[in-house]
């Protein structure tokens, strides 16, 4: 019988004694791997060798692969009984073979994949994920409001340099982007408020119901949403590889307190800008709406601004400030939190990030639910 | 591996390479060649351009000036195809180990077989057990590489950069990092595939006690000469060199490694 596949030959010669003589030449290596494995399969059927010899004389290479499957032969051979020996082993080829460990195919992993023992074992473990995940997010409250009481009794301890280059990158390099959303949502809102109002003839509405969502609600939302995106997740990715380096390791042994020094200037820096790009984006949304209003509604300028301004009080105002304020501790702080659970590599800041970013919109949105209620009573 | 490859044949010539970033020139006018199945070695001090001169090897920088052949073929001009199969023939061990943290050590391993060779599952995972046998891994397929110590990480790297059967292996600092005993495993197991295997090893180190075990042939690249300064056998350079800073790095460094066991630090 003769095989030829790729670069190697096998050609099998059986005596009348069942002696059978394997001689391979040519290459043997993973370009011919499947079919050589798929040959010396083929030879195991309908044979019962009483003795084999695998005669290598012809082999021009062999890699690690080309070996095992040697190595392979002679492990089947002996579990068959059969006596099995090589012929013509060159020494490079001896080097090869005598580099490989058989013993390691059989080797069980250590690490076993786990299988999910049902339901119940699902809903119990994500229930203890949780409670975990809280206890550390409860951990880290405790940490970040000792950091801040000492930051109050001595303000000098903060690093104000790390503060103002946090409010640049949260507050004025997050100016485009507020301004964009902020203007479009004020655009779309007018517009489509106006569609609904023109068949009341109460188009004059269509200033007041801007200014008050952009001022109560949107504003604060919307602001709190895209820095959430743009830089809650900047700073769990920051801290997460600080984390991965031993960097926040270093920073403790140093004799830092690393909620402190990594966390208090963005959680610092993003209370004082928050509210002012909370501000800055319901002015544009008011922009945005007037642009609707005076190019669409034949408003004035003047008399949509006034209409806006007329449909909020001091106490609107007020209370988005505080309700961004609060909005802006959730974000930078859970994105700290997220940021030092990070262990492991790179997908682990990918996974905080991520974390960050979701568990601060919903956390804005509950925030926002409590508020909405506590401020119905208040007012 | 070609059995009748082996001997003084260039696989890799390095002409009047030049390496500058920016005006910093880091290499200049440097040229060698390294033979099939030696265990080539790339010392100096820190900053003095080891490591990129092995990128320029590999192709991960393209010189300023100068070219860089391996197996002929020249990495920074030659077509893609010729490229790739250059890739195909080395193995890289980067100094961290370099493993993929979002996958197993199998999934790491099985990288380059799964993407450059259509095998069936059965047998990927066969040689993967195989070559993390090969590295004193065997078991741990199933680990993830934040679960590894820094000298498995680096193991596990060396299993990843020879699945292939490369016949050219890089190694960026194999010993850096690791105790004397990890180390000394380490060039155990490098020694034992360039003699099984007949690969050609390029090592960057500065690990004396290392380069005293393993090495065929060294080179030394000084900061101030921004090139080579002395070429040989590592034994014969530390007797024979005339080069002062060749003197100091060979015989004191030699002479500390000897006492305490340790890697020469640079």
């Amino acid at each position: 019988m003769k095989n030829r596949s790729r670069d190697y030959t096998l050609s099998i010669r059986e005596d009348d004694g069942h002696q059978v003589t394997l001689l391979i030449s040519g290459r043997m290596d993973l370009m011919g791997l499947d079919s050589l494995n798929a040959d010396l399969e083929a030879f195991w059927m309908d044979r019962t060798p009483v003795r084999i010899t695998a005669d290598l004389s012809g082999v021009e290479s062999m890699d690690s692969a080309g070996a095992m499957m040697m190595l392979r032969l002679e492990e089947r051979a002996q579990a068959a009984g059969v006596p099995f020996e090589f012929a013509h082993v060159s020494e490079p080829l001896r080097g090869i073979m005598g580099l490989l460990n058989m013993q390691a195919l059989r080797i069980d992993p250590l690490l076993q994949e786990k299988e999910s023992e049902g339901i119940f074992d699902l809903l119990g473990a994500t229930a203890q994920r949780r409670f975990s995940d809280f206890r550390q997010v409860m951990i880290f409250v405790g940490e970040l409001l000792t950091a801040m009481t000492h930051v109050i009794r001595r303000p000098s301890a903060v690093r104000w340099n790390a503060v103002f280059l946090y409010m640049k990158k949260v507050g004025v390099d997050g100016f485009p982007i507020v301004t964009l959303i902020s203007l479009l949502i004020g655009v779309i809102m007018a517009f489509m408020s106006s569609l609904q109002l023109k068949q009341f003839g109460a188009t004059t509405y269509v200033a007041p119901l801007v200014a008050f969502a952009m001022v109560r609600e949107l504003g604060p939302m919307m602001t709190a949403i895209l820095v959430a995106g743009r830089s809650g997740s900047a700073f769990s990715a920051e801290i997460g590889s600080m984390m991965i380096n031993e960097e926040v390791d270093a920073l403790t042994t140093m004799g830092f307190d690393p909620v402190q020094f990594l966390a208090v200037p963005k959680v610092l820096a993003s209370v004082i800008v928050v509210p002012l790009l909370t501000i800055y984006s319901a002015f544009f949304g008011i922009v945005g709406g007037m642009m609707v209003g005076v190019l669409g509604l034949d408003l004035t300028a003047y008399g949509y601004l006034q209409q806006s301004i007329d449909s909020f009080q001091v106490f609107d105002v007020v209370s988005s400030l505080i309700k961004s304020m609060v909005f802006a501790i959730l974000i930078s702080g859970i994105a700290c939190q997220r940021g030092f659970q990070v262990r492991g590599g790179a997908d682990a800041v990918g996974e905080a990030t991520t974390s960050a970013v979701v568990s601060a919109i919903f956390l804005i949105i509950l925030a926002n639910s409590a508020f909405a209620i506590i401020l119905y009573y208040i007012h | 591996m070609i059995l009748q490859d082996i001997g003084r044949q260039p696989v890799i010539v390095v002409e009047n390479l030049t390496m500058r970033f920016g005006d910093d020139i880091i290499l200049q006018d440097v040229s060698f060649k390294v033979f099939r199945g030696e265990i080539f070695v790339i010392v100096g001090g820190s900053g003095c351009g080891k490591t990129v001169l092995m990128k320029n090897m590999i192709g991960l920088y393209r010189p300023s000036a100068g070219r860089v052949l391996v197996e002929g073929i020249d990495i920074n001009i030659d077509s893609e195809k010729a490229l790739s199969s250059v890739r195909y023939r080395i193995g890289v061990l980067f100094q961290s180990g370099a493993m993929i943290g979002s996958m197993s050590l199998a999934e790491n391993v099985a990288l380059p077989l799964s993407e450059q060779r259509r095998l069936s599952p059965a047998l990927i995972d066969m040689i993967v057990k195989m070559k993390l046998g090969m590295v004193n891994l065997a078991g741990y397929e199933n680990h993830m590489p934040a679960a590894l110590s820094g000298g498995m990480k680096k193991r596990a790297g060396l299993a990843r950069a020879m699945v292939m059967d490369p016949t050219i292996l890089f190694f960026d600092e194999p010993s850096s990092g690791l105790d004397p005993v990890t180390a000394a495993e380490l060039d155990h197991t490098i020694r034992g595939i360039n003699e099984g295997m007949g690969t050609t090893m390029i090592i960057v180190s500065h690990d004396l006690a290392s380069i005293q075990n393993i090495a065929h042939r060294v080179i030394m690249l000084d900061k101030g000469d921004k090139g080579i300064i002395a070429e040989g056998v590592p034994a014969q350079l530390k007797e024979n060199s005339d080069d002062p800073r060749v003197i100091q790095f060979f015989n004191r460094s030699l002479d500390e490694a000897k006492t305490q066991g340790t890697a020469y630090g640079g």
